[in-house]
Protein backbone atom coordinates (compact mmCIF):
# COMPACT_ATOMS: atom_id res chain seq x y z
CA UNK A 1 0.00 0.00 0.00
CA UNK A 2 0.86 3.64 -0.33
CA UNK A 3 1.66 5.33 2.80
CA UNK A 4 1.47 9.39 2.49
CA UNK A 5 4.30 11.01 5.77
CA UNK A 6 3.49 15.02 6.18
CA UNK A 7 6.77 16.22 7.40
CA UNK A 8 6.99 20.53 8.78
CA UNK A 9 10.23 22.45 8.65
CA UNK A 10 10.69 23.68 12.39
CA UNK A 11 13.40 25.11 14.54
CA UNK A 12 15.59 23.08 16.17
CA UNK A 13 14.46 21.65 19.53
CA UNK A 14 17.82 22.28 20.92
CA UNK A 15 17.86 26.06 19.89
CA UNK A 16 15.91 28.55 22.49
CA UNK A 17 14.36 30.50 20.88
CA UNK A 18 14.24 34.47 21.24
CA UNK A 19 11.04 36.58 21.71
CA UNK A 20 11.62 39.62 18.06
CA UNK A 21 12.03 43.09 20.35
CA UNK A 22 8.85 44.50 18.29
CA UNK A 23 6.77 41.33 19.70
CA UNK A 24 5.50 40.73 16.25
CA UNK A 25 6.81 36.56 16.85
CA UNK A 26 9.80 34.77 17.56
CA UNK A 27 13.85 35.58 15.82
CA UNK A 28 14.09 32.69 13.41
CA UNK A 29 16.93 34.83 11.48
CA UNK A 30 19.78 32.59 10.84
CA UNK A 31 18.51 29.88 13.46
CA UNK A 32 19.12 26.42 12.78
CA UNK A 33 16.16 24.53 11.39
CA UNK A 34 15.22 21.41 11.23
CA UNK A 35 12.45 18.25 10.69
CA UNK A 36 9.95 18.26 13.42
CA UNK A 37 10.99 15.31 16.26
CA UNK A 38 7.70 13.66 15.72
CA UNK A 39 7.55 14.12 11.88
CA UNK A 40 11.31 12.24 12.32
CA UNK A 41 9.08 9.34 14.24
CA UNK A 42 6.47 9.68 11.42
CA UNK A 43 8.96 8.92 8.54
CA UNK A 44 10.82 6.17 10.29
CA UNK A 45 7.59 4.11 11.14
CA UNK A 46 6.80 4.54 7.39
CA UNK A 47 10.05 3.20 6.22
CA UNK A 48 9.61 -0.19 8.74
CA UNK A 49 6.34 -0.52 7.11
CA UNK A 50 8.04 -0.58 3.58
CA UNK A 51 10.67 -2.89 5.26
CA UNK A 52 8.26 -5.28 6.44
CA UNK A 53 6.68 -5.32 2.73
CA UNK A 54 3.43 -3.69 4.34
CA UNK A 55 4.04 -0.46 2.44
CA UNK A 56 5.16 -0.55 -1.15
CA UNK A 57 5.66 3.21 -1.68
CA UNK A 58 6.68 6.24 0.76
CA UNK A 59 5.63 9.57 -0.56
CA UNK A 60 6.48 12.18 1.85
CA UNK A 61 4.62 15.68 1.63
CA UNK A 62 5.75 19.44 3.08
CA UNK A 63 4.02 22.55 3.47
CA UNK A 64 6.06 25.47 3.81
CA UNK A 65 8.84 27.71 2.10
CA UNK A 66 11.02 26.65 -0.83
CA UNK A 67 13.76 25.90 2.29
CA UNK A 68 11.80 22.51 3.40
CA UNK A 69 13.09 20.94 0.35
CA UNK A 70 16.09 20.37 2.73
CA UNK A 71 13.78 18.31 5.21
CA UNK A 72 12.09 16.56 2.87
CA UNK A 73 15.74 15.51 0.67
CA UNK A 74 16.10 14.25 4.62
CA UNK A 75 12.92 12.26 3.84
CA UNK A 76 14.40 10.69 0.97
CA UNK A 77 17.79 10.21 2.25
CA UNK A 78 15.86 8.40 5.45
CA UNK A 79 13.93 6.29 2.53
CA UNK A 80 10.93 7.59 1.55
CA UNK A 81 10.41 7.17 -2.86
CA UNK A 82 9.52 10.97 -3.77
CA UNK A 83 8.42 13.92 -2.29
CA UNK A 84 5.84 17.11 -2.54
CA UNK A 85 6.05 20.23 -1.84
CA UNK A 86 2.97 22.75 -1.18
CA UNK A 87 5.30 26.02 -1.18
CA UNK A 88 3.81 28.80 0.39
CA UNK A 89 5.93 31.62 2.83
CA UNK A 90 2.88 32.57 4.62
CA UNK A 91 2.52 31.16 7.73
CA UNK A 92 -0.47 29.16 7.67
CA UNK A 93 -2.35 27.52 10.50
CA UNK A 94 -3.49 23.90 10.99
CA UNK A 95 -6.78 24.03 9.43
CA UNK A 96 -5.21 25.79 6.11
CA UNK A 97 -2.38 23.16 6.43
CA UNK A 98 -4.86 20.10 6.55
CA UNK A 99 -7.21 21.08 3.93
CA UNK A 100 -3.49 21.35 1.48
CA UNK A 101 -2.85 18.11 2.68
CA UNK A 102 -6.32 16.62 1.69
CA UNK A 103 -5.90 17.81 -1.83
CA UNK A 104 -2.90 15.86 -1.97
CA UNK A 105 -4.40 12.86 -0.11
CA UNK A 106 -7.02 13.41 -2.50
CA UNK A 107 -4.68 12.91 -5.51
CA UNK A 108 -2.16 10.36 -4.34
CA UNK A 109 -5.18 8.30 -2.78
CA UNK A 110 -2.76 6.73 0.68
CA UNK A 111 -4.06 3.96 2.40
CA UNK A 112 -1.99 5.25 5.05
CA UNK A 113 -1.48 8.95 5.93
CA UNK A 114 1.66 9.26 9.37
CA UNK A 115 2.06 12.80 10.86
CA UNK A 116 3.60 13.84 13.83
CA UNK A 117 1.07 14.77 16.47
CA UNK A 118 2.38 18.07 16.96
CA UNK A 119 5.00 20.35 15.73
CA UNK A 120 7.50 21.63 18.30
CA UNK A 121 6.60 25.69 17.08
CA UNK A 122 3.05 26.14 17.42
CA UNK A 123 2.38 23.32 19.75
CA UNK A 124 -0.84 22.57 18.32
CA UNK A 125 -1.65 19.25 18.02
CA UNK A 126 -4.16 19.34 15.44
CA UNK A 127 -3.62 19.19 12.08
CA UNK A 128 -3.81 15.18 11.41
CA UNK A 129 -6.49 15.31 13.65
CA UNK A 130 -8.09 17.84 10.82
CA UNK A 131 -6.65 16.06 7.92
CA UNK A 132 -8.78 13.12 9.17
CA UNK A 133 -11.83 14.81 9.71
CA UNK A 134 -11.93 16.40 5.95
CA UNK A 135 -10.89 13.30 4.48
CA UNK A 136 -13.34 11.04 6.39
CA UNK A 137 -11.15 8.90 7.37
CA UNK A 138 -10.67 7.58 11.07
CA UNK A 139 -8.09 8.76 13.12
CA UNK A 140 -5.44 7.00 15.80
CA UNK A 141 -3.47 10.07 17.71
CA UNK A 142 -0.69 9.61 20.13
CA UNK A 143 0.10 6.40 18.47
CA UNK A 144 2.84 4.00 19.79
CA UNK A 145 2.19 1.49 18.15
CA UNK A 146 0.87 0.85 14.52
CA UNK A 147 0.23 -2.45 13.33
CA UNK A 148 -1.61 -3.22 9.93
CA UNK A 149 -3.67 -5.86 9.61
CA UNK A 150 -5.81 -6.39 6.17
CA UNK A 151 -8.13 -3.73 5.66
CA UNK A 152 -7.63 -2.67 9.29
CA UNK A 153 -4.84 -0.67 11.32
CA UNK A 154 -4.38 -1.38 14.63
CA UNK A 155 -3.45 1.84 16.80
CA UNK A 156 -2.29 1.38 20.79
CA UNK A 157 -2.64 5.03 21.91
CA UNK A 158 -0.91 7.03 24.76
CA UNK A 159 -3.61 8.58 26.69
CA UNK A 160 -3.47 10.20 30.47
CA UNK A 161 -4.17 7.09 32.38
CA UNK A 162 -1.82 5.03 30.22
CA UNK A 163 -2.54 3.14 27.09
CA UNK A 164 -6.05 2.43 24.36
CA UNK A 165 -5.60 0.20 21.18
CA UNK A 166 -8.52 0.86 18.61
CA UNK A 167 -8.52 -0.74 15.26
CA UNK A 168 -9.24 1.69 12.52
CA UNK A 169 -10.45 0.64 8.95
CA UNK A 170 -7.80 1.58 6.04
CA UNK A 171 -7.58 4.67 4.92
CA UNK A 172 -6.89 5.90 7.79
CA UNK A 173 -4.68 8.91 9.88
CA UNK A 174 -1.96 8.25 12.31
CA UNK A 175 -0.04 10.74 14.38
CA UNK A 176 3.19 9.64 16.32
CA UNK A 177 3.87 10.02 19.86
CA UNK A 178 7.67 9.99 20.97
CA UNK A 179 7.77 6.39 21.81
CA UNK A 180 6.58 4.71 18.32
CA UNK A 181 10.13 4.41 17.39
CA UNK A 182 13.32 5.52 17.46
CA UNK A 183 14.31 7.66 14.14
CA UNK A 184 17.38 6.37 12.44
CA UNK A 185 20.12 8.72 10.64
CA UNK A 186 20.53 9.31 7.23
CA UNK A 187 23.72 7.66 5.36
CA UNK A 188 26.28 9.48 3.53
CA UNK A 189 25.10 7.06 0.30
CA UNK A 190 21.67 7.62 1.10
CA UNK A 191 21.62 11.32 1.77
CA UNK A 192 23.67 11.50 -1.93
CA UNK A 193 21.76 9.41 -3.70
CA UNK A 194 18.61 11.58 -2.20
CA UNK A 195 19.82 13.76 -4.43
CA UNK A 196 18.00 12.01 -7.53
CA UNK A 197 14.66 11.36 -6.08
CA UNK A 198 11.47 12.75 -7.63
CA UNK A 199 10.43 16.11 -6.08
CA UNK A 200 7.67 18.19 -6.82
CA UNK A 201 6.88 21.61 -5.90
CA UNK A 202 2.62 22.77 -6.12
CA UNK A 203 1.20 25.46 -5.21
CA UNK A 204 -1.78 26.06 -2.70
CA UNK A 205 -3.60 27.66 -5.94
CA UNK A 206 -2.60 25.11 -7.97
CA UNK A 207 -4.40 22.76 -5.89
CA UNK A 208 -7.24 25.09 -5.29
CA UNK A 209 -7.06 25.25 -1.97
CA UNK A 210 -7.80 28.67 -0.20
CA UNK A 211 -5.68 29.42 2.79
CA UNK A 212 -7.94 32.26 4.77
CA UNK A 213 -7.72 32.07 8.32
CA UNK A 214 -9.94 33.03 11.07
CA UNK A 215 -7.23 33.23 13.89
CA UNK A 216 -4.56 36.23 14.19
CA UNK A 217 -1.85 36.46 16.53
CA UNK A 218 -1.88 39.89 17.95
CA UNK A 219 1.41 39.84 19.82
CA UNK A 220 4.18 37.11 20.74
CA UNK A 221 5.88 37.87 24.33
CA UNK A 222 8.32 36.17 26.23
CA UNK A 223 6.70 34.30 29.54
CA UNK A 224 7.27 36.01 32.71
CA UNK A 225 10.71 35.12 34.11
CA UNK A 226 10.92 33.37 37.12
CA UNK A 227 13.36 35.49 39.85
CA UNK A 228 16.48 33.97 40.74
CA UNK A 229 16.57 31.31 43.40
CA UNK A 230 18.90 30.56 46.07
CA UNK A 231 21.31 27.27 46.43
CA UNK A 232 20.87 25.87 50.16
CA UNK A 233 23.27 24.21 52.17
CA UNK A 234 21.79 21.45 53.62
CA UNK A 235 18.25 19.62 53.73
CA UNK A 236 17.34 21.03 57.04
CA UNK A 237 17.79 24.27 55.46
CA UNK A 238 15.59 23.49 52.63
CA UNK A 239 12.82 22.31 54.78
CA UNK A 240 12.86 25.03 56.91
CA UNK A 241 12.37 27.49 53.66
CA UNK A 242 9.77 25.56 52.32
CA UNK A 243 7.72 25.25 55.46
CA UNK A 244 8.52 28.80 56.78
CA UNK A 245 8.90 30.83 54.07
CA UNK A 246 7.49 29.50 50.66
CA UNK A 247 4.94 27.87 53.19
CA UNK A 248 3.91 25.43 51.00
CA UNK A 249 4.43 21.73 53.33
CA UNK B 1 -23.90 33.87 23.03
CA UNK B 2 -23.71 30.63 25.40
CA UNK B 3 -20.61 28.37 25.15
CA UNK B 4 -20.40 24.61 25.41
CA UNK B 5 -17.88 22.39 27.32
CA UNK B 6 -17.24 19.18 26.11
CA UNK B 7 -16.71 17.19 30.01
CA UNK B 8 -13.91 15.01 30.66
CA UNK B 9 -14.96 11.74 32.27
CA UNK B 10 -14.83 8.26 32.99
CA UNK B 11 -18.04 7.31 32.39
CA UNK B 12 -18.67 6.85 35.60
CA UNK B 13 -16.92 9.69 37.43
CA UNK B 14 -16.66 13.56 36.18
CA UNK B 15 -13.14 14.45 35.63
CA UNK B 16 -11.84 17.45 37.66
CA UNK B 17 -9.90 19.15 34.49
CA UNK B 18 -13.72 20.12 33.51
CA UNK B 19 -14.27 22.24 36.44
CA UNK B 20 -11.05 24.00 35.33
CA UNK B 21 -12.64 24.24 31.77
CA UNK B 22 -15.70 25.72 32.97
CA UNK B 23 -13.62 28.37 34.89
CA UNK B 24 -12.22 29.63 31.57
CA UNK B 25 -16.04 29.44 29.93
CA UNK B 26 -16.68 31.73 32.97
CA UNK B 27 -14.24 33.93 32.17
CA UNK B 28 -15.40 34.38 28.48
CA UNK B 29 -19.08 35.44 29.66
CA UNK B 30 -22.31 33.72 29.17
CA UNK B 31 -24.34 30.78 29.61
CA UNK B 32 -21.92 27.55 30.41
CA UNK B 33 -23.76 24.47 28.89
CA UNK B 34 -22.29 21.04 29.80
CA UNK B 35 -22.52 18.28 27.09
CA UNK B 36 -21.60 14.94 29.12
CA UNK B 37 -21.23 11.85 25.66
CA UNK B 38 -20.49 8.82 27.18
CA UNK B 39 -22.34 5.52 27.72
CA UNK B 40 -24.30 5.03 31.07
CA UNK B 41 -23.02 8.47 32.28
CA UNK B 42 -25.89 9.05 34.61
CA UNK B 43 -23.76 10.13 37.62
CA UNK B 44 -21.70 11.90 35.11
CA UNK B 45 -24.71 14.16 33.97
CA UNK B 46 -25.71 14.54 38.07
CA UNK B 47 -22.02 15.91 38.81
CA UNK B 48 -21.97 18.22 35.73
CA UNK B 49 -25.24 19.58 37.19
CA UNK B 50 -23.86 20.37 40.25
CA UNK B 51 -21.01 22.52 39.18
CA UNK B 52 -21.12 26.23 39.74
CA UNK B 53 -21.89 28.31 36.86
CA UNK B 54 -23.20 25.52 34.51
CA UNK B 55 -27.36 26.43 33.43
CA UNK B 56 -27.80 23.16 31.67
CA UNK B 57 -26.22 19.87 31.13
CA UNK B 58 -27.20 17.64 27.60
CA UNK B 59 -26.47 13.92 28.19
CA UNK B 60 -25.57 12.03 24.55
CA UNK B 61 -25.55 8.40 26.17
CA UNK B 62 -24.88 5.74 23.52
CA UNK B 63 -22.96 2.78 23.53
CA UNK B 64 -21.03 3.94 20.68
CA UNK B 65 -19.70 7.25 22.79
CA UNK B 66 -18.57 4.91 25.46
CA UNK B 67 -14.64 5.32 24.78
CA UNK B 68 -14.36 8.48 22.93
CA UNK B 69 -14.02 7.66 19.86
CA UNK B 70 -13.23 10.63 17.88
CA UNK B 71 -14.82 9.41 14.59
CA UNK B 72 -18.56 9.46 16.42
CA UNK B 73 -18.43 12.06 19.51
CA UNK B 74 -16.61 15.11 17.09
CA UNK B 75 -19.80 14.84 14.50
CA UNK B 76 -22.05 15.36 17.72
CA UNK B 77 -19.74 17.98 19.15
CA UNK B 78 -19.63 19.89 15.81
CA UNK B 79 -23.69 19.43 15.27
CA UNK B 80 -24.76 20.57 18.90
CA UNK B 81 -22.20 23.08 18.53
CA UNK B 82 -23.01 24.75 15.64
CA UNK B 83 -24.84 26.60 18.09
CA UNK B 84 -23.08 27.86 20.53
CA UNK B 85 -20.31 30.93 20.25
CA UNK B 86 -17.74 28.53 22.31
CA UNK B 87 -16.79 25.29 21.75
CA UNK B 88 -14.50 24.59 24.68
CA UNK B 89 -12.58 21.38 25.73
CA UNK B 90 -10.00 20.53 28.29
CA UNK B 91 -6.72 19.92 26.64
CA UNK B 92 -6.01 16.78 27.99
CA UNK B 93 -5.04 13.90 25.57
CA UNK B 94 -8.91 13.29 24.82
CA UNK B 95 -9.85 16.76 24.33
CA UNK B 96 -6.43 17.30 22.10
CA UNK B 97 -7.98 14.03 19.84
CA UNK B 98 -10.90 15.55 19.68
CA UNK B 99 -12.00 18.92 19.42
CA UNK B 100 -9.44 19.50 16.43
CA UNK B 101 -12.04 17.37 14.31
CA UNK B 102 -15.00 19.16 15.66
CA UNK B 103 -13.11 22.34 14.57
CA UNK B 104 -12.71 21.09 10.80
CA UNK B 105 -16.04 20.25 10.83
CA UNK B 106 -16.86 23.31 11.30
CA UNK B 107 -14.95 24.66 9.28
CA UNK B 108 -12.81 27.02 11.72
CA UNK B 109 -9.34 27.30 13.43
CA UNK B 110 -9.05 25.71 17.07
CA UNK B 111 -6.99 27.92 19.61
CA UNK B 112 -5.04 24.93 21.44
CA UNK B 113 -4.33 25.13 25.01
CA UNK B 114 -4.91 28.62 26.09
CA UNK B 115 -4.04 29.68 29.69
CA UNK B 116 -5.62 33.25 29.71
CA UNK B 117 -8.98 34.30 28.29
CA UNK B 118 -8.44 38.39 27.69
CA UNK B 119 -11.92 39.10 25.95
CA UNK B 120 -14.40 36.67 24.12
CA UNK B 121 -12.09 36.72 21.05
CA UNK B 122 -8.84 36.88 22.11
CA UNK B 123 -7.15 34.58 24.06
CA UNK B 124 -3.58 33.83 25.33
CA UNK B 125 -1.16 30.76 24.42
CA UNK B 126 2.60 29.07 25.13
CA UNK B 127 4.19 28.23 21.74
CA UNK B 128 8.06 27.09 21.19
CA UNK B 129 7.45 24.79 24.02
CA UNK B 130 6.15 27.52 26.43
CA UNK B 131 9.18 29.86 25.77
CA UNK B 132 7.06 32.69 24.07
CA UNK B 133 3.25 33.44 24.23
CA UNK B 134 1.18 34.26 21.84
CA UNK B 135 -1.84 36.26 21.95
CA UNK B 136 -4.08 35.57 19.81
CA UNK B 137 -7.68 36.50 17.91
CA UNK B 138 -10.30 34.81 16.64
CA UNK B 139 -13.12 35.95 14.16
CA UNK B 140 -14.46 32.62 13.68
CA UNK B 141 -18.23 32.25 13.90
CA UNK B 142 -18.07 29.34 16.69
CA UNK B 143 -14.61 29.28 18.75
CA UNK B 144 -13.06 26.13 19.51
CA UNK B 145 -10.82 25.86 21.89
CA UNK B 146 -8.88 23.44 24.66
CA UNK B 147 -8.14 24.98 27.70
CA UNK B 148 -5.18 23.74 29.63
CA UNK B 149 -6.32 22.98 33.22
CA UNK B 150 -3.37 24.60 35.04
CA UNK B 151 -4.16 27.84 33.24
CA UNK B 152 -7.33 28.54 35.26
CA UNK B 153 -8.42 27.65 39.00
CA UNK B 154 -11.41 25.37 39.41
CA UNK B 155 -14.66 26.28 39.88
CA UNK B 156 -16.66 24.72 42.72
CA UNK B 157 -18.01 20.67 42.68
CA UNK B 158 -20.99 21.72 44.02
CA UNK B 159 -23.40 24.86 44.25
CA UNK B 160 -24.91 24.61 41.13
CA UNK B 161 -28.49 23.35 40.18
CA UNK B 162 -28.18 23.19 36.03
CA UNK B 163 -31.16 21.48 33.98
CA UNK B 164 -30.15 18.07 32.43
CA UNK B 165 -31.24 17.47 28.87
CA UNK B 166 -30.68 14.27 26.77
CA UNK B 167 -29.95 14.77 23.16
CA UNK B 168 -29.93 12.09 20.86
CA UNK B 169 -27.64 13.40 17.87
CA UNK B 170 -25.17 10.80 15.97
CA UNK B 171 -24.11 7.37 16.57
CA UNK B 172 -21.34 4.91 15.67
CA UNK B 173 -19.57 6.62 12.63
CA UNK B 174 -18.58 2.34 11.84
CA UNK B 175 -14.94 3.58 10.88
CA UNK B 176 -13.00 2.72 14.25
CA UNK B 177 -13.71 0.77 17.27
CA UNK B 178 -12.32 0.41 20.78
CA UNK B 179 -10.59 -2.89 21.25
CA UNK B 180 -8.46 -2.30 24.81
CA UNK B 181 -6.64 -0.45 26.77
CA UNK B 182 -4.18 -0.86 29.75
CA UNK B 183 -3.84 1.76 32.86
CA UNK B 184 -1.55 2.80 35.16
CA UNK B 185 -2.76 2.00 38.52
CA UNK B 186 -1.98 4.26 41.05
CA UNK B 187 -2.78 5.27 44.83
CA UNK B 188 -1.81 8.93 44.40
CA UNK B 189 -3.15 11.86 43.04
CA UNK B 190 -3.55 12.48 39.38
CA UNK B 191 -0.50 14.35 38.09
CA UNK B 192 -2.10 17.28 37.07
CA UNK B 193 -4.28 18.36 39.87
CA UNK B 194 -1.78 17.54 42.83
CA UNK B 195 -0.54 20.23 44.91
CA UNK B 196 2.82 18.50 45.63
CA UNK B 197 4.51 16.69 42.87
CA UNK B 198 7.70 14.51 43.10
CA UNK B 199 9.56 13.98 39.72
CA UNK B 200 12.94 11.84 39.18
CA UNK B 201 15.09 11.53 35.86
CA UNK B 202 17.43 9.50 34.94
CA UNK B 203 19.95 10.52 38.10
CA UNK B 204 17.87 7.93 39.77
CA UNK B 205 19.41 5.62 37.57
CA UNK B 206 17.25 2.73 37.98
CA UNK B 207 13.33 1.85 38.52
CA UNK B 208 13.79 0.57 41.77
CA UNK B 209 15.37 3.73 42.79
CA UNK B 210 11.75 5.46 42.62
CA UNK B 211 11.09 3.82 45.90
CA UNK B 212 12.70 6.87 47.59
CA UNK B 213 10.70 8.99 45.30
CA UNK B 214 7.41 7.07 46.40
CA UNK B 215 8.52 7.39 50.14
CA UNK B 216 8.93 10.91 49.84
CA UNK B 217 5.66 11.75 47.89
CA UNK B 218 3.49 9.66 50.13
CA UNK B 219 5.22 11.63 53.12
CA UNK B 220 3.60 14.65 50.94
CA UNK B 221 0.56 13.33 49.72
CA UNK B 222 2.35 13.97 46.17
CA UNK B 223 2.26 12.84 42.64
CA UNK B 224 5.28 11.21 41.25
CA UNK B 225 6.12 12.07 38.09
CA UNK B 226 9.26 11.78 35.65
CA UNK B 227 11.42 13.28 32.84
CA UNK B 228 11.63 12.02 29.29
CA UNK B 229 15.04 10.62 30.05
CA UNK B 230 13.48 8.37 33.18
CA UNK B 231 10.31 6.80 30.95
CA UNK B 232 12.57 6.52 27.77
CA UNK B 233 15.35 4.69 29.88
CA UNK B 234 12.35 2.51 31.62
CA UNK B 235 12.35 2.94 35.02
CA UNK B 236 8.49 4.01 35.00
CA UNK B 237 5.59 3.94 32.12
CA UNK B 238 5.20 7.48 29.98
CA UNK B 239 2.03 8.43 31.32
CA UNK B 240 4.27 9.65 34.29
CA UNK B 241 6.12 11.77 31.99
CA UNK B 242 6.20 16.19 32.43
CA UNK B 243 7.36 17.66 29.45
CA UNK B 244 6.16 19.33 26.26
CA UNK B 245 5.38 15.96 25.09
CA UNK B 246 4.03 14.69 28.33
CA UNK B 247 1.74 16.39 31.07
CA UNK B 248 1.87 20.16 31.84
CA UNK B 249 1.71 20.38 35.72
CA UNK B 250 1.42 23.66 37.69
CA UNK B 251 1.80 22.31 41.23
CA UNK B 252 2.38 24.15 44.23
CA UNK B 253 5.81 22.45 45.06
CA UNK B 254 7.67 20.63 42.39
CA UNK B 255 10.20 18.84 43.75
CA UNK B 256 12.64 17.70 40.34
CA UNK B 257 15.06 15.05 41.51
CA UNK B 258 17.92 13.88 39.12
CA UNK B 259 16.45 16.07 36.32
CA UNK B 260 18.57 18.35 34.32
CA UNK B 261 15.88 20.31 33.13
CA UNK B 262 15.95 20.22 29.17
CA UNK B 263 13.30 23.21 28.08
CA UNK B 264 11.09 20.41 26.90
CA UNK B 265 10.97 19.31 30.59
CA UNK B 266 10.84 22.81 31.55
CA UNK B 267 7.34 23.66 29.45
CA UNK B 268 5.76 21.30 31.70
CA UNK B 269 6.44 21.97 35.08
CA UNK B 270 7.82 25.99 35.08
CA UNK B 271 4.41 27.09 36.05
CA UNK B 272 5.12 25.60 39.55
CA UNK B 273 4.66 28.10 42.34
CA UNK B 274 7.63 26.70 44.03
CA UNK B 275 10.33 24.75 42.57
CA UNK B 276 13.09 22.38 44.39
CA UNK B 277 15.77 20.84 42.14
CA UNK B 278 18.46 18.36 43.98
CA UNK B 279 21.09 17.84 41.53
CA UNK B 280 24.61 16.34 41.99
CA UNK B 281 25.80 18.78 38.78
CA UNK B 282 25.54 22.45 39.90
CA UNK B 283 25.58 23.97 36.25
CA UNK B 284 22.36 22.01 35.96
CA UNK B 285 19.70 24.35 34.05
CA UNK B 286 17.01 22.95 36.26
CA UNK B 287 19.05 25.51 39.05
CA UNK B 288 18.02 28.33 36.91
CA UNK B 289 14.73 28.22 37.07
CA UNK B 290 14.77 26.53 41.12
CA UNK B 291 13.41 28.50 44.33
CA UNK B 292 15.73 26.40 46.02
CA UNK B 293 18.26 23.95 44.59
CA UNK B 294 20.13 21.93 46.09
CA UNK B 295 23.80 20.61 45.20
CA UNK B 296 24.54 16.60 46.24
CA UNK B 297 24.01 13.18 45.50
CA UNK B 298 20.13 12.23 45.84
CA UNK B 299 20.06 9.05 47.76
CA UNK B 300 21.21 10.74 50.89
CA UNK B 301 19.43 14.07 50.34
CA UNK B 302 15.88 12.09 49.33
CA UNK B 303 15.75 9.74 52.54
CA UNK B 304 17.06 12.55 54.48
CA UNK B 305 14.13 15.08 53.19
CA UNK B 306 12.05 12.17 54.01
CA UNK B 307 13.06 12.08 57.51
CA UNK B 308 12.95 15.66 58.18
CA UNK B 309 9.21 16.09 57.09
Amino acid sequence: MKVLVAVKRVVDYNVKVRVKADNSGVDLANVKMSMNPFCEIAVEEAVRLKEKGVASEIVVVSVGPNAAQEQLRTALALGADRAILVESNDELNSLAVAKLLKAVVDKEQPQLVILGKQAIDSDNNQTGQMLAALSGYAQGTFASKVEVAGDKVNVTREIDGGLQTVSLALPAIVTTDLRLNEPRYASLPNIMKAKKKPLDVVTPDALGVSTASTVKTLKVEAPAARSAGVKVKSVAELVDKLKNEAKVI
Amino acid sequence: MAILVVAEHTNAALAPATLNTVAAAQKIGGEIHVLVAGHSVGAVAAAAAKVAGVSKVLVADQAAFAHQLPENVAPLVAELGKGYSHVLACATANGKNILPRVAAQLDVDQISEITAVLGADTFQRPIYAGNAIATVQSSAAVKVITVRGTGFDAVAAEGGSAAIESVSVGGDAGKSSFVGEELAKSDRPELTAAKIVVSGGRGMQNGDNFKYLYALADKLGAAVGASRAAVDAGFVPNDMQVGQTGKIVAPQLYIAVGISGAIQHLAGMKDSKVIVAINKDEEAPIFQVADYGLVGDLFEIVPELEKLI
